[in-house]
């Protein structure tokens, strides 16, 4: 828990990366504006897609951070050193990059829901986003420890990330499209499991694995 | 010079080598008895193929692709499969012969898959009218390229062999698991957007007595084919563990000279 608070309160006294994360979040919108011409009459099916292809690649851009910061200032060594078990660590840094990108969805949420035209409101539209990004950041927090040590490590993590959490994206933006729709929820009772399976079986996965990837 | 460079070697190789040369010869000997085992069914499976196998009715000559690309597809499945089981005991055990079979088998797998892919489409192309179709299984097949892809990138990427090893193991792991909720989730997907193509399901329940054999005996020349590369690159992976060890020793033999 204490790791949670350093990493926020290291980002509440830079707050660099929110703020280009956020930035990003944006422009990767307005691009896929123009690269897919929405009018009203596609948004529904158009929108769930844009929407996770923004959070998607903003959760590469946040995770990417996590561990660099820690190389850069040798605080992983300081970390593995003290008396907190791998597991602590991973989790702690996995629920560090979960709060980070449900802060940033938060802000984009609204601004996408404004620029395109679809009603945010929505408990499934927000569970999906909480079940989501929690796999996000669990498969990334694993890959952006792996990512961190090696050459060329900014296109290593979205080289990793991307394949493995395919299964994540396809879950939200069908669970995201039915919630935006608002008229069939045929399906949620499939996507919303899936999203759910895939969380538990990398919550057990990740924390077991992250312990061979910081041993030196 | 050339006599202390002998003793030098002589010397890295009683301190350094990391296995015995027994093994090393032995293995050897089994790669022999593999590769003429596997050269003799490759063509005999080949004129099995063009010769004994009779023409698809409805389908015609390029149904011949299906003698390849189903064994080679399922040899990739497997190749992944050993490397998942590997990297599982290589991080527990942390013996560096089972890093070599991940190491060998992914690659060789990826190599598979590869040939697999391409095998798809030429079929894809005359049979459905398409090159590519987002169909579950070919799908699947292109995400596990992608993470098997991957996987070698972090190994070359790596800052050492040691944490390359780890590394990859991992990534072997989680991929491994993650194949079958992508192939759910994309077959899930399949079916709220239909499409047009119909699977290749129906073709491949349909086979005639010979077409069956001859694809069995395909199997078993793929299967020969897999364990002879993956053997092979074993060995050469062992000389290259091998000559690293002899190489750091005679740098730390000039350091300590000068």
């Amino acid at each position: 828990m204490v790791l949670v608070w350093k990493d926020i309160l290291l980002e509440v006294r830079s707050r660099e990366l929110v703020i280009s994360v956020l930035v990003f979040g944006l422009l990767v919108a307005v691009v896929f504006n123009f690269a897919l011409d929405v009018t009203p009459q596609r948004v529904t099916a158009i929108a769930p897609g844009i929407l996770w292809v923004a959070f998607a690649f903003a959760a590469t851009m946040a995770m990417s951070r996590a561990f660099v910061r820690e190389r850069e200032q040798g605080g992983l060594e300081g970390l593995l050193l003290s008396p907190v078990s791998r597991d602590a660590i991973f989790l702690g840094k996995a629920l560090t990059n979960l709060l980070f990108m449900l802060l940033v969805e938060m802000v984009l949420l609204p601004v996408f829901a404004v620029l395109f035209g679809f009603s945010a409101m929505s408990f499934t539209l927000i569970g999906t986003i909480v079940l989501a990004t929690l796999g996000f950041s669990l498969v990334g927090t694993l890959f952006s420890a792996i990512a961190a040590q090696t050459r060329s490590r900014e296109i290593m993590l979205p080289v990793l990330f991307f394949p493995v959490i395919l299964p994540v994206i396809i879950g939200a933006v069908e669970a995201s499209t039915r919630a935006i729709g608002g008229e069939t929820t045929v399906g949620l009772g499939r996507w919303l499991p899936l999203l759910a399976v895939f969380d538990a079986l990398f919550l057990v996965i990740c924390p077991w694995v992250f312990s061979f990837v910081v041993e030196e | 010079m050339a006599e202390t460079r002998q003793t030098e070697l002589a010397h890295a190789d009683s301190r350094e080598s990391v296995t015995p040369l027994g093994p090393v010869r032995r293995s050897r000997d089994l790669r022999v008895y593999l590769v003429v085992l596997g050269g003799v069914m490759m063509l005999a499976d080949l004129s099995f193929i063009f010769w004994v196998a009779p023409t698809d009715s409805i389908l015609g000559d390029i149904q011949r692709v299906f003698y390849f690309h189903v064994p080679i597809a399922v040899m990739s499945f497997l190749a992944f499969f050993v490397v998942f089981v590997a990297s599982i005991v290589y991080l527990v055990t942390r013996s560096p012969a089972w890093d070599r079979l991940a190491q060998a088998s992914a690659e060789v797998g990826v190599v598979f898959v590869t040939l697999a892919l391409i095998t798809g489409v030429i079929w894809a192309r005359p049979i459905w009218g398409v090159w590519w179709t987002w169909e579950p299984r070919l799908t699947t097949t292109l995400i596990l390229w992608l993470i098997y892809v991957a996987y070698l990138m972090v190994r070359a990427y790596a800052a050492n062999p040691n944490q390359g090893a780890r590394y990859s193991a991992v990534v072997g792991i989680v991929g491994f698991v993650d194949v079958p909720i992508v192939y759910y989730s994309v077959i899930w997907w399949r079916s709220i957007h239909p499409s047009p193509v119909v699977g290749p399901l129906a073709q491949a329940n349909a086979l005639e007595g010979t077409m069956a054999a001859v694809l069995l005996f395909s199997f078993i020349t793929f299967l020969i084919l897999f364990v002879f590369l993956v053997a092979q690159r074993m060995a050469l992976r062992e000389t290259e563990d091998r000559l690293g060890g002899i190489k750091s020793a005679m740098r730390r033999r000039a350091e300590s000279v000068f």
